[in-house]
């Protein structure tokens, strides 16, 4: 029990008794509206009291940071020792543009890279591939060759800085550069840093870049666990991510459910098929979440995610390493949150989502920037946006002190509420054989589909609000400045390749393809068979197709 | 004279794998009381093309997100009228920027609907301006 | 008119899919288009797929253009979805497994809403498949709705029928109940990786064993089909499907069952051609004129039943067919 015996029934007491002056006021002045709803239509109270947390058990549920269930973070130094990484998101154009800006971002006090691929790249396509038209160098940078990584990392210290890949599946090749260019550059893959995304698994959920079917685009993912585990320390070899799936549509109960359980995917692989014990690669398991617009359903669902990670390794994997427990996170703040319509205010919404990624105790935030809903962000921009994660740390003093709202009546009881929402989710997975099988029923695609749908319904009539889409909308506009990519990008893009392609060795390029394909058929670790094919300027794309040769091709199954 | 059913193809060119608007769209045609051909996402425009021409639909609805629109979307208007098909209206949607309209218009692109469009106002709008051939 | 015949013939897809599209709308000129080309039709072999919803149908129908485009026949699909009886919408999602195939030009794929049919078709499937028999299709594909009813229309369609099963459905029974073991020609157990698979496979045999004891002939074969996503041994079982759907269409030929079905098909084409030129007008008639809601009143009122109102209806309306 959280609370004396006295307390409680004067709690009790005094709360029936202001339910009943509710009731009275009510008479005279109703609510604006009947129902009141976080994002993700899960209906709060008008009032938590006591008696909403009072099962909590103080040592077992909320604790102390550092320790289990590491509801309050995992550091016990909180952020004094060190912020969160200001990590942003970018890249556009060619490799050189896309340095250009990282460089910049550097020199105005980012901490870490992060890297946007083009949609080629994302899907394991060179920039020649008729599938690219139109694409190359649009929503990130255009890579098809070791030689455009190096030039990605022209002048960059990979020993100091710390480099994140949304990459899905292709990670194995982009990571081979890196790996590649880091033993180019002088670094040893034992010191550089950093994270791959590849987490195929919310791919084929939400965001529906896929190459492979489910079952051999998770071996890849082992094989990089295991790699990773073997030599390069240092490297989260997944970033299990929740970020896509929100913005897909799902709410932020789904959103948990369906990364914890994917995690739980992927561990489950790991033991299975590489028979690593589990405290030997866990703790290079990372998360990256959304950070939403409805401020105390984010926190609450950052710190129910720490606490049920840390059930799941220790209860369900049977994990002894403390770093095993942790659920270490990247934010990054919902883009489908934002509006095309009267831009500026987009400033305003990230603010207050970065303000609920810090308070839930991210490691690692991106913040939009207010044209991302309409482009590339400019340089300006961007700008705005890392100054705002700049101000949340070192002005407003919410750094100072760890999980501030721990304790909340309110937090607590929905951080709760949530948690169990989510492992409902998470047994019913279970029941149906697993995350594959219930991505193969269509289980959570359908759920955020219709979550997706509920909102927008909710949106059209008027129940959720949008602020300058459906109120307060004006005829006058502030345009802003869009950054426009080139179509030169493309054709000069497509120039390097080919140039690349007349200049390497042939020989040694096709011998290496003949090693991955070997590799795979063999079921045998794909990756040092990956750095020496880079290394032989193996494009992108010809690595990918010999995983679509062997694997098969995944095609979207559409609605169900 | 049997009333005649509107026949629609909401189609993903290009790679992005953005498809939540896409989604919901063809959910909320269907309520709408259209027959609705859904193909998916990564589509080629030739994919698109041949499918809108055997399906015989009135109107193809093309979502990119990924800033391909500006290649694709003209495309699959050529290919169209390449297949003598002109009849078939194309609109489109997505992260479209407003400086982009007029090159998509002229490419012969009917309307473009951007992310805080209603459900409603899209399909009033093909209501108003498709008769099923 | 007759261009538009001769272009169908000549396989002109968007004018078929045009006439597809009046046909369904019930657009009167189609009808006389359908007489006309009638005489071109009957030379396709018409194989029915039919199995509950996520059984699998549509990517076996990809898999099945697949080895048939090896062999250069040329396919048509009709591959018809629900049509919501709330909103009389439909979402058309079948096609998305084919559409690798789609700009193969020996391939038609063309979707169709149930519009309010329940027999697993659409009204408009007898005629649809007529269109792609004109068109010269060699092999015409019907994908049935699965929705689990009464989907045995399907037999008054198709040459071969395939019915597709997953283990851990409790398909068998579901099976039995909907009439499915009767009008199977080839058994397919999909997903049979899963588990549960070879517990299927012998109860399909038991029933067929029990079944066949009743006379000779053909024996309904069951394919077992894995997972779609191991490339290499899924294309090994989809192509044994296509050789024993092939088979049984040998079998039809040789032992003149074939034209037993050709008869069936012919009943079945005249009773809906009778609904259609009979029943549909007189509907439509008493209808516009209020006269059906009048009957309805008469028979919740029980001041009539609905045999004396049929015979009334009947009445002045042969009455009128004779004036003319």
């Amino acid at each position: 029990m959280y609370f004396s015996k006295k307390m409680l029934e004067t709690s009790s007491t005094l709360t029936k008794k202001w339910e009943e002056e509710v009731k009275k006021a009510l008479k005279n002045n109703h609510d604006q509206k009947e129902r009141f709803t976080t994002v993700s239509d899960m209906e709060i109270k008008r009032l938590y009291a006591p008696e909403d947390i009072k099962d909590v058990d103080f040592e077992k549920d909320i604790g102390v940071p550092g320790e289990y269930p590491y509801l309050r973070g995992n550091q016990v130094t909180g952020y004094r020792g060190r912020y969160w990484t200001f990590r942003m998101f970018s890249g556009m154009g060619s490799a050189q543009d896309t340095n250009r800006r990282w460089h910049m971002l550097l020199r105005e006090g980012q901490t870490g890279l992060s890297t946007a691929f083009d949609f080629p790249t994302l899907m394991g396509y060179d920039s020649d591939s008729p599938k690219s038209l139109g694409e190359v160098g649009k929503c990130g940078v255009a890579i098809d060759t070791l030689e455009d990584f190096l030039a990605l990392l022209e002048g960059i210290p990979l020993d100091k800085v710390t480099t994140s890949m949304t990459i899905n599946p292709p990670a194995t090749v982009l990571w081979a550069m890196y790996c590649a260019a880091a033993q180019i550059k002088g670094a040893p893959l034992a010191k550089i840093g950093g994270t791959i995304q590849n987490d195929m698994l919310k791919e084929f959920i939400a965001q529906k870049t896929f190459m492979c079917p489910p079952e051999p685009s998770v071996k890849l993912i082992s094989d990089t666990v295991e790699f990773g585990a073997k030599h390069v320390p240092n490297w989260n070899t997944i970033s299990i991510s929740g970020y896509h799936i929100r913005e897909a549509g799902s709410t932020a109960v789904q959103e948990l459910a369906f990364t914890l359980r994917d995690g739980i995917e992927y561990v489950e692989d790991v033991i299975r098929r590489k028979k690593m014990p589990v405290d030997e690669f866990a703790p290079r398991l990372s998360f990256f979440f959304n950070s939403h617009i409805d401020f105390f359903e984010e926190i609450c669902k950052m710190r129910a995610a720490r606490r049920m990670w840390a059930k799941i390794m220790r209860e369900r994997f049977k994990a002894k390493d403390p770093r095993s427990l942790w659920l270490r996170f990247h934010t990054q703040t919902a883009g489908c949150s934002l509006t095309a319509q009267q831009p500026y205010n987009n400033v305003v919404r990230t603010t207050v989502q970065a303000l609920a990624a810090v308070l839930g105790g991210t490691q690692s935030l991106h913040t939009n920037s207010l044209d991302e809903v309409l482009c590339l962000p400019s340089e300006h921009a961007v700008e705005i946006a890392l100054r705002t994660q700049q101000i949340l740390a070192e002005e407003t003093g919410v750094a100072n002190t760890i999980d501030p709202l721990a304790g909340s009546y309110f937090i607590e009881s929905l951080t709760n509420e949530m948690e169990e929402k989510a492992w409902e989710y998470i047994h019913k997975i279970d029941e149906m054989g697993g995350m594959i099988a219930a991505i193969e029923k269509g289980f959570p695609q359908m759920e955020i589909s219709e979550a997706a749908y509920r909102f927008q319904r909710q949106l059209d009539a008027g129940e959720k609000i949008m602020v300058g889409v459906n109120k307060y909308s004006t005829d006058s506009t502030h345009p802003i400045p869009l950054v426009d990519i080139d179509e030169k990008v493309g054709e000069e893009q497509i120039k390097r390749l080919k140039d690349v392609r007349r200049r390497r060795d042939n020989r040694a390029a096709k011998k290496s393809l003949d090693n991955i394909k070997n590799a795979c058929k063999k079921g045998e670790n794909v990756m040092p068979c990956c750095i020496e094919a880079v290394k032989n300027l193996v494009s992108l794309q010809e690595i990918c197709d010999v995983y679509r040769e062997v694997y098969g091709e995944y095609k979207d199954p559409g609605l169900y | 004279m049997p009333e005649r059913k509107i026949r629609v193809m909401v189609a993903k060119p290009g790679l992005d794998g953005h498809d939540r608007g896409a989604r919901v769209l063809a959910r909320c045609f269907r309520d709408a009381g259209f027959e609705v051909v859904y193909t998916g996402c990564h589509q080629t425009p030739e994919q698109i093309v041949a499918a809108a021409i055997q399906e015989d639909v009135d109107l193809v609805g093309l979502s990119c997100l990924s800033g391909a629109h500006r290649a694709l979307f003209p495309k699959v208007v050529e290919l169209l009228h390449g297949k003598g098909a002109d009849d078939i209206t194309v609109i489109g949607g997505g992260i479209i920027p407003e400086q982009d309209f007029q090159l998509l218009y002229d490419a012969g692109i009917k309307a473009i609907f951007t992310p805080g469009a209603s459900l409603e106002s899209i399909v009033e709008w093909i209501r108003t301006n498709i008769k099923p051939h | 008119m007759d261009s538009l015949i001769k272009k169908i013939c000549a396989g002109d897809v968007r004018l078929a899919s045009r006439l597809i599209r009046d046909i369904e709308d019930k657009i009167p000129e189609a009808k006389a288009k359908i007489k006309k080309l009638y005489a071109h039709t009957g030379k396709s072999f018409i194989v029915g797929i039919t199995g509950a919803p996520g059984a699998g149908k549509s990517t076996l129908t990809d898999a099945l253009i697949t080895e048939l485009r090896k062999k250069n026949k040329t396919v048509g699909v009709l591959a018809v979805d629900p049509t919501s009886p709330f909103t009389g919408g439909a979402i058309l999602g079948d096609r998305i497994r084919m559409q690798k195939h789609a700009e193969d030009e020996g391939v038609f794929v063309r979707s169709l809403a149930t519009r309010g049919a329940l027999g697993g078709l659409s009204q408009a499937a007898g005629d649809a498949i007529h269109v792609m028999e004109a068109m010269g299709k060699d092999i015409i594909i019907v994908e049935t709705v699965g929705i689990g009813q009464q989907e045995i229309d399907i037999i008054n369609h198709a040459h071969s029928v395939v019915v597709v099963l997953v283990p851990g459905m409790g398909d068998e029974i579901q099976t039995m109940k909907a009439g499915l073991m009767e009008i199977a020609d080839v058994f397919v157990v999909n997903k049979a990786n899963r588990p549960g698979a070879n517990q299927l496979q012998t109860e399909l045999s038991s029933m067929l064993n029990l079944a066949s004891k009743n006379g000779a002939g053909w024996q309904p074969p069951i394919v077992m089909v894995g997972d779609a996503f191991e490339p290499a041994a899924f294309t090994e079982k989809t192509a044994e499907l296509a050789q024993k759907i092939e088979e049984h269409y040998r079998y039809l030929r040789e032992s003149g069952k074939l034209t037993e079905r050709m008869h069936r098909k012919a009943l079945a084409e005249i009773n809906d051609a009778l609904s259609f030129c009979l029943l549909e007008p007189i509907i439509e008639e008493l209808t516009a004129t209020g006269k059906l809601e009048h009957f309805a009143e008469k028979i919740k009122s029980r001041q009539a039943d609905p045999y004396s109102v049929a015979e009334e209806i009947a009445k002045t309306f042969f009455v009128k067919q004779d004036k003319k």
